[in-house]
């Protein structure tokens, strides 16, 4: 997750940037939504819901119309942000803010372009139309092109419980408390924690509006907050290691308190004392679920429709087919009330639902958007998910592994050599071949126990085979974002160190 | 005294009065320092996919962000709305990080002389739109036309121009209009019997459209796309364990970036959260290395005229011979550590508060020859393109993931290896350099940097260099051992 963020990532927007857009723009928006994935749009009453910028949209597509556009959508979003860092008692960053934008599509026959900007004046909203037409004259004439079935159109109804004002409810002074308090309580836990990258408090609010020319329109608001802690622990030698732990919530009310934050992240830090490096070998690992939810995470991206219908997945063709352990069920659900992953409606304007991905092992259903499931021979899961800019791409709903029975204890007491995941470092997924290798730290379980910390180490094998052997699933399936997964046994991977 | 043609002041109204009104109402409850950064951003990209050009869009997104440094403390608040009145609203949210007796800007702004590193009369945002469709239509067939097993392709362009003005309550005064560009293609290759494998190439730079018709063509990038997906059905499984590791040059320096760079970045040695921290005057590589962040070469993707504060870049030699020479700064860490600021200051967005980040960073060329590096490896791995990498910049372990390697034996490159991940310790894989090869190379231009979730681009570039010893993380069991369970 990205409170761990303080790590720092390098990486060639690859392949997978090039699914969302290919665009610098997007991947400007793409790193704002990792920073907080859940802040940007989240929904409630959507009925009672109808503000200026709905007008605007549809005016947007009205005006498209008018343009020649024989098709149209726009989006509209607004946010506002809050954040506070503190660090070693004092406030080191307070920011506070809010933005809005706008991006239309449109389509000229079987061709489709895009435009947005973040200026509202009547110019600037002239210029983005006039270009997205302009666009639309050279771009190619693609069969598959097009906005969904006016019949395919809609909204969830009732309150998704997705937006709590009370995230900005608290007075300045309190929310910097909350950032104080979280890297207090962790400060405290042990004199070996001797540094801190800080305490933070954020919220954040986002309205997301919707409108194509079929006449739908739609729009939502959601809300999220967070309490995180980053200590540092410090060995008599010097060597130092750094931990974390956050809480995130919707409202305010169900954010875990500071205290429970810092002392949790003091005993992550903690742990990873002395951490030493072991000989290469192949023995069973668990992957505690902050780590286990990028094993998840790699099945999304073999099963979207858009790495199945260009064959970029070793998942592609195999629907119907065992895929993963017997235990494994996987559910991508949009409508969850309160969930991370849930809206009304998707990036196209179609209602989420609840889909079974894989069923004890059998893969039942690939997540896809309108165009991805015209190219399969589908129909769409709802699964769209837009930019201002850009071809629509896929993103999940609330994405789960379903729970299984055993306690992690149960699961690590089952193996007498084995490791513990708790971190993974680097980019080492292939989706085309399967091939797996990453950089790891964690723990080393020894005769049933969790025995002493381990880093500099690699984990690798070939995700086909590791789906098929994930042979336990703990009973701790708890959402912290829109993906999660309980503690899983994996078996038959290699760790590399000496 | 400021003149010319100002970008903001023509298409804004923006004039010194207000800018100095809006300094002193970021400054207006005390404060050590206030800055104003204005930005007006224009992109465009198009994708071509099954040989169609599937999506086009462009976009412009403008605002300003205003930050109040007060000893430690930072208050930053932005506005997209370039009103006087809303980047007011701004600067007075900014202010309430500081509590005291209001300070006084600096009167009338100067402005110092600065490069002009990517001189370019027509921006690439500002050109014909089709000659960016024949570039990435291009780049499908050529990729198709290198062999019949390549199957899939995608292939992008994109571009984007960022005009800047950076002015602060020290008098600081700075505009620069910064493009860049880039091309990617991604293949997938598929055998008859099943096998698939993929490729990805890409490249440019702060350079105008004719780049990619001259010095970089859309074949040039689609050809060593294929390639690698070609090589790469053959690929066998990687060795797991501690070896030899020989670097090729050019991109592999993002092993710089990941296990050097970020460590010496000014704010984590501050806050002694790095594991370089107190190394200053140390030896922290073997005598062969020698790094430097250079923002200033001509036309590069990292290379900035100004930083995001307006402090112009300079070449900064961080290891030299082995030893930490310096660190990378921004104006809070350059100040409050007592350096000389490094025009390190960066920053994603107006939306984004500046940190210290890397340009272009890089090790100089040796002696040796890169032959003889190769020849004197026994068993062991040569790593010529990576994935991308990440660091712990606290334990300082890195890792970084191989798309294109080969295993040596004997003094020979053999077989193509996958999936391959490289793992070790920043503070002491460069003191395990034993050559290092006369043939410096800077990458292609495609690199992207994220740090606390801010993207920016930056370059990378090394010789060819043999690592006495790295652990390897592959699959293949015959180095597992007596281990298995």
């Amino acid at each position: 997750m990205q409170y761990g963020q303080r790590a720092t990532a390098f990486q060639i927007a690859d392949s997978r940037l090039q699914i969302e857009t290919g665009s610098l723009l997007n991947l400007r928006f793409k790193i704002a939504n990792l920073k907080s994935p859940m802040q940007t749009e989240l929904a409630t009453k959507n009925q009672e819901l109808k503000t200026d910028l709905r007008d605007l949209a549809q005016d947007i597509v009205r005006r498209a119309m008018a343009g020649g556009a024989t098709a149209a959508e726009c989006v509209v979003r607004e946010g506002d942000e809050f954040s506070t860092l503190v660090r070693l008692g004092q406030v080191e960053t307070l920011k506070e803010s809010g933005s809005k934008a706008v991006g239309v599509r449109v389509f000229n026959g079987q061709r489709a372009a895009s435009t947005y900007s973040s200026d509202f004046s009547r110019e600037g909203l002239d210029r983005m139309l006039k270009s997205a037409l302009e666009l639309s004259k050279i771009t190619s004439e693609d069969p598959f092109a097009g906005i969904p079935e006016p019949s395919q159109l809609g909204s969830l109804s009732g309150d998704l419980d997705l937006y709590s004002a009370d995230v900005y409810s608290l007075p300045g002074e309190e929310r910097i408390d909350y950032a104080r308090r979280a890297e207090k309580a962790a400060l405290e836990v042990d004199p070996r924690i001797k540094n801190s990258d800080g305490g933070s408090f954020d919220a954040a609010t986002g309205h997301k509006i919707f409108a194509n020319s079929h006449g739908f329109v739609g729009e939502y608001r959601r809300s999220y907050c967070s309490i995180a802690a980053v200590p540092i622990a410090q060995t008599e030698s010097g060597a130092m290691q750094r931990d974390y732990w956050f809480s995130v919530a919707r409202s305010l009310g169900r954010l875990d308190s500071p205290e429970n934050v810092g002392r949790i992240a003091a005993q992550r830090t903690l742990r990873r004392l002395g951490a030493r490096r072991v000989k290469t070998m192949q023995v069973p690992i668990v992957f505690d679920p902050m780590v286990a939810s990028s094993i998840l995470d790699h099945i999304f991206e073999g099963i979207n429709g858009d790495s199945v219908y260009r064959g970029a997945s070793f998942l592609a063709g195999k629907l119907g087919q065992k895929i993963a352990g017997d235990q494994v069920t996987v559910i991508d659900d949009g409508t969850m009330p309160g969930g991370f992953g849930t809206s009304p409606f998707d990036g196209e304007g179609i209602p989420t639902r609840r889909t079974v991905v894989i069923e004890n092992g059998v893969l039942k259903s690939y997540l896809m958007n309108t165009y991805t499931a015209k190219k399969l021979g589908l129909q769409t899961t709802a699964n769209a998910a837009r930019g201002l800019a850009g071809t629509p791409g896929i993103g999940p709903g609330n994405y789960f592994l379903q729970a299984g029975r055993k306690t992690p204890e149960q699961i690590i007491f089952e193996i007498r050599d084995g490791l513990y995941v708790t971190e993974f470092l680097g980019h080492g997924a292939n989706l085309v071949t399967g091939d797996y290798s990453r950089g790891a730290s964690g723990l080393w379980i020894s005769g049933g126990e969790l025995a002493y910390p381990v880093e500099e180490i690699t984990v690798a094998g070939n995700l086909k085979e590791m789906f098929l052997n994930i042979s336990e699933i703990g009973s701790d399936l708890v959402f912290r974002g829109a993906m999660a997964c309980p503690t899983i046994r994996i078996d038959g991977l290699i760790v590399g160190g000496e | 005294m400021v003149d010319k043609n100002r970008f903001f002041f023509q298409h804004y109204g923006l004039n010194e009065q207000d800018l100095e009104r809006h300094l002193q109402a970021a400054l207006s409850a005390g404060g050590d320092y206030a800055d104003l950064y204005f930005e007006y951003l224009s992109s465009t990209s198009l994708m071509v996919d099954e040989s169609m050009v599937k999506s086009a869009s462009q976009g412009i997104s403008a605002g300003c962000g205003v930050r109040v440094i007060s000893g430690e403390r930072t208050g930053y608040a932005y506005t997209d709305d370039l009103s006087p009145e809303r980047i007011l609203h701004a600067a007075r949210t900014a202010a309430l990080i500081a509590s005291g007796p209001a300070k006084t800007p600096v009167v009338g702004f100067q402005e110092k002389p600065a490069r002009s590193l990517y001189p370019i009369t027509l921006p690439s945002v500002d050109a014909e739109i089709t000659a960016k469709v024949e570039l990435v239509m291009r780049a499908d067939k050529a990729a198709r036309a290198y062999d019949s097993r390549i199957k899939e392709v995608r292939a992008s362009y994109s571009d984007e121009l960022r005009n800047i003005l950076v002015v602060g309550s020290d008098g600081t005064f700075a505009e620069d209009s910064q493009p860049l560009a880039r091309m990617n293609v991604s293949c997938i290759a598929k055998t008859d019997s099943g096998t698939s494998a993929r490729g990805s190439s890409g490249g440019g730079g702060r350079v105008a459209l004719d780049f990619f018709f001259g010095e970089k063509t859309p074949e040039y990038f689609a050809k060593e796309s294929a390639r690698q997906a070609i090589l790469q059905l053959d690929a066998r499984e990687a060795p797991a364990g501690e070896m030899e590791v020989v670097l090729g040059p050019g991109w592999p320096g993002v092993l710089l970036h990941e296990a050097i760079g970020h460590g010496l970045e000014a704010d984590f040695n501050r806050k002694q959260t790095s594991a370089f921290a107190g190394l200053i005057g140390k030896r922290v590589a073997s005598d062969k290395c020698t790094i430097v962040d250079n923002g200033t070469m001509p036309w590069r993707r990292g290379s900035l005229n100004v930083d995001d504060e307006g402090q112009p870049t300079q070449n900064t030699m961080l290891i030299e011979k082995g030893i930490l020479k310096g660190y990378l700064s921004d104006k809070l860490s350059a100040k409050l550590m007592g350096m000389s600021d490094t025009g390190n200051g960066r920053r994603e967005s107006y939306e984004h508060i500046p940190m210290p980040r890397m340009t272009n960073t890089y090790m100089l060329a040796g002696e040796d020859d890169p032959g003889d590096i190769i020849r004197s490896v026994k068993h062991g791995v040569y790593a010529v393109n990576f994935g991308g990498g990440q660091v712990d910049i606290t334990n300082g372990k890195f890792v970084f993931s191989a798309s294109e390697a080969y295993m040596i034996e004997d003094g020979q490159i053999t077989a193509p290896i996958k999936g391959a991940t490289l793992i070790g310790n920043g503070p002491d894989v460069l003191t395990r350099v034993s050559m290092v090869g006369n043939d410096l190379k800077l990458d292609e231009g495609v690199g992207t940097c994220g740090k606390d979730g801010q993207a920016v681009p930056v370059g990378v570039g090394i010789p060819t260099i043999k690592i006495d010893r790295l652990t390897v993380g592959g699959t293949a069991k015959k180095d597992v051992g007596g281990f298995m369970q």
